[in-house]
């Protein structure tokens, strides 16, 4: 057996677990742990400017890919500072292995420099933890963290290393394991056949169906499948959030994204649905509204693979625990045998009502020849890329607006905090999109709000050559907040400004890259086209936008899911 | 309603953490915890009480058992079970008609006495928890009660059915 130190251990069974690049920043704890990541230039290494971009960028490379992102941190506020990022990752179940020093084994719990107890700390927003205490253990347990993060419903893990076990003088026989098992983890992927058959029984019956997507959809790698299904039965699809591009939404049957801010046809066609048939979605409080009003008529239909996120906020009436993937091929497998056929006078009745709703246009917007709409600059963004870019954002208004007005054909293309709603996400999260896949166009939109949360990446940028473009919609104030503010607080703008905000342009060029202000609207789609247009170069857009522009559709709080302003001045 | 929720687990550090974390964390509440390693010492066993409705009680369930560490977890007040709790109470007995109350109220709960001292008597009692609380009401009318320590509740289910991996 091949015998190494703890420190070239943890690189060593990093590249058996397949990773290629490591987000992270050093200090003492890990210090033997760089030194080993030396001697192995193969791992690339992204030195980042805060820890918790570090986080950020890996879990955009994970969300851009399906792929572990992975994070290397000191002990103590090395750790801490990926807090936010971990929290992030979990909320939207996203692949992670966190790799944090400690102090060595025989000091911690004396309060010595530097520790924390990140095990601890982290408890509640990782799907597993793990505290090293042996070198010897160092390969099993960074097997296991992979592992963990990727099957079943994925997520964060911890491994917490404390620097004696890392000792470079110390030399432990080496043996990544083949296979992993962990006794008391097995996550059910495939579905019970009877709660197939059920629900099958029951779409059979439905007259006003409508398929209700989430992030689980996109996870499972499944689109083809779940399109198939829907053209199959001509159902009317909406995507959340998190699910945006598990279902074309240039498709016929895209009704766009559904909940707080989604479209008019979409949360009238979920009010007025009989059968839902939710995959990989977890009825969020973002999407239901009131719950005690959520879609009176409809038998629910619930497919995931974590059976905690079934019968959580809204009662299913047939669960069906399992991998999205492996349920719609028995699905297709049951119907070759069962085949069933919806009311198809039924359902041409309902896409009448439907194309009524979808016709009230509820995305229409007012432009202006003086001030730039931000909607349009979503509009503009998807021209100049053809609607392919990978577009990550931050979190606000112009996330909302990218996800109302760049619709995405393809999953894992749109990248956001959808659970956590962490601002600061959207410019390391498009890094770590960049990095993963060198070749795309990787785009981060955000607000002036946002971006100045972890606007320091702007160096590791320039640093390692990531040429990602930076989209502001600056509208000079927290808009979100300010929307509230307008809507809820009678005007009263609380702390909602942004006073003092930075010339961007200059900022980023004292950085080493190109900035670009933008304020007339006729010069909106030529400065796009210029921006992209500069493949090599980070780009960073300072679009000046109607500052006093709101984010509709809205649903109105303790309302049901149709419940909706429609504008300044008209209700559903 | 209470609930008896018993839960087999890795017997490993930072697993009853997780454990005690996911019940502060989701708002659920704990009434009674016990916890020790099984017959097999890779595992541990706990026994929680706990109240809530039915839904309530699912997703307890349903995130308890999505913990990496956790094999089985089971409501045994949804069957037949058996429940059991021990309690030590150190009662004021510093005269003969004391003592004497105290010893016959001990044993028609079939309780013993398991400290003497001048002033003071420590009774054992072994019993359901509602027991264990008649006992407490009882003693409580004849003396001082100085001090009280409850194990929190064990349960098994009853007959062929158990919580194995
Ligand atoms: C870390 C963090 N702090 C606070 C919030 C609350 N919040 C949500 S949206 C928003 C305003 C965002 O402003 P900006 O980035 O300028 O975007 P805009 O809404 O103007 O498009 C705030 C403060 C948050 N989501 N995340």
């Amino acid at each position: 057996m091949e015998m190494m130190s703890g420190a070239e251990m943890v690189v060593r069974a990093l590249k058996d677990a397949g990773v290629k690049h490591v987000f992270g920043y050093p200090g003492g704890a890990v210090l033997d742990i760089y030194d080993a990541l030396f001697a192995a230039p193969e791992l690339e290494h992204i030195l980042v400017r805060h820890e918790q971009a570090a986080a950020h960028m890996a879990d955009g490379y994970a969300r851009a890919t399906g792929e572990v992102g992975t994070v290397l941190v000191t002990s103590g506020p090395g750790a801490t500072n990926t807090i936010t990022g971990i929290a992030t990752a979990y909320m939207d179940s996203i692949p992670m292995v966190v790799l944090s020093g400690q102090v060595p084994t025989f000091m911690i719990g004396e309060d010595a420099f530097q520790e924390c107890d990140m095990v601890g700390c982290s408890r509640p927003i990782v799907k597993h933890s793990f505290l090293c205490k042996k070198a010897e253990d160092i390969p099993v347990m960074i097997a296991k963290a992979y592992h963990i993060a990727s099957t079943g419903r994925p997520g964060p893990v911890v491994v917490d290393i404390p620097k004696d076990v890392v000792n470079p003088k110390e030399s432990h026989p080496y043996e990544y394991p083949k296979d992993v098992s962990i006794r008391s983890y097995n996550p059910t992927v495939k579905g019970h056949k009877r709660q197939i058959k059920k629900a099958l029984d029951v779409l059979a019956t439905a007259k006003r169906p409508v398929l209700y997507v989430g992030g689980g959809a996109i996870a499972a790698e499944c689109s083809d499948k779940i399109t198939a299904f829907a053209e199959k039965f001509n159902l009317p699809v909406t995507n959340t959030l998190m699910g945006l591009g598990a279902f074309p939404g240039t498709h016929k049957q895209c009704l766009g994204m559904l909940g707080m801010h989604g479209t008019y046809e979409a949360n009238k066609t979920m009010h007025h649905s009989d059968v839902i048939i939710a995959l990989g979605a977890r009825f969020d409080d973002r999407v239901t509204n009131n719950v005690k009003k959520f879609c009176p008529d409809a038998t629910i239909l619930h497919v995931d693979i974590d059976p905690a996120s079934i019968s959580k906020t809204i009662s299913a009436d047939v669960p069906i625990v399992g991998s999205i993937d492996q349920v719609l091929t028995d699905i297709e497998a049951h119907l070759e045998v069962n085949p069933i056929e919806l009311d198809k006078d039924a359902i041409d009745t309902w896409w009448q009502q439907i194309e009524g709703w979808r016709s009230r246009q509820s995305l229409s917007y007012e432009k202006s020849d003086e001030v730039i709409k931000p909607q349009q600059v979503i509009e503009s963004l998807y021209k100049a890329t053809n609607g392919e870019a990978y577009v990550s954002s931050d979190v606000g208004q112009h996330q909302m607006f990218g996800a109302l007005y760049y619709p995405f054909d393809k999953p894992r293309r749109w990248i956001n905090s959808g659970g956590l709603g962490t601002m600061g996400f959207g410019f390391p999260a498009a890094m770590g999109v960049k990095v993963a896949l060198p070749d795309s166009v990787s785009v981060c939109i955000t607000g002036d709000g946002s971006i100045q949360m972890n606007i320091q990446e702007l160096s590791t940028c320039l640093q390692y050559g990531i040429p990602v473009k930076i989209i502001t919609l600056n509208n000079q104030a927290l808009g979100m907040v300010r929307q509230w503010q307008d809507l809820i607080y009678q005007g009263r703008h609380s702390e909602s400004y942004m006073e003092a905000i930075p010339d961007f342009v200059k900022l980023v060029e004292a950085y080493g890259h190109v900035g670009m202000r933008v304020s007339d609207p006729k010069e909106l789609d030529a400065a796009m086209e210029k921006c992209f247009a500069m493949e090599d170069k980070l780009v960073f857009m300072d679009i000046i936008v109607d500052q006093s522009e709101h984010v509709y559709p809205m649903q109105i709080k303790f309302g049901a899911m149709d419940d909706m302003l429609l504008s300044k001045t008209e209700r559903s | 309603m209470r609930r008896i929720l018993s839960i087999v687990l890795e017997n490993e550090p930072g697993a009853l953490s997780r454990i005690v974390g996911l019940f502060s964390q989701r708002g659920y509440n704990i009434d009674s915890l016990t916890v020790a390693p099984t017959d097999d010492e890779t595992l541990s066993r706990i026994t929680i009480t706990t109240y809530g409705d039915d839904h309530v009680i699912e997703q307890i369930t349903k995130q308890v058992n999505k913990l990496v560490d956790v094999f089985k977890v089971a409501d045994l007040t949804d069957g037949a079970h058996i429940e059991r709790e021990l309690m030590l109470v150190k009662l004021r007995a510093a005269s003969a008609k004391t003592r004497d109350e105290i010893k016959r109220t001990a044993d028609i709960f079939r309780g013993q006495i398991v400290d003497v001292t001048p002033n003071t008597y420590v009774v054992q009692l072994l019993g359901t928890s509602e027991k264990l609380d008649a006992f407490i009401d009882s003693v409580r009318q004849e003396t001082e009660i100085i001090e009280t320590v409850r194990s929190g509740v064990s349960g098994l289910s009853r007959g062929e059915k158990a919580l194995r991996i």
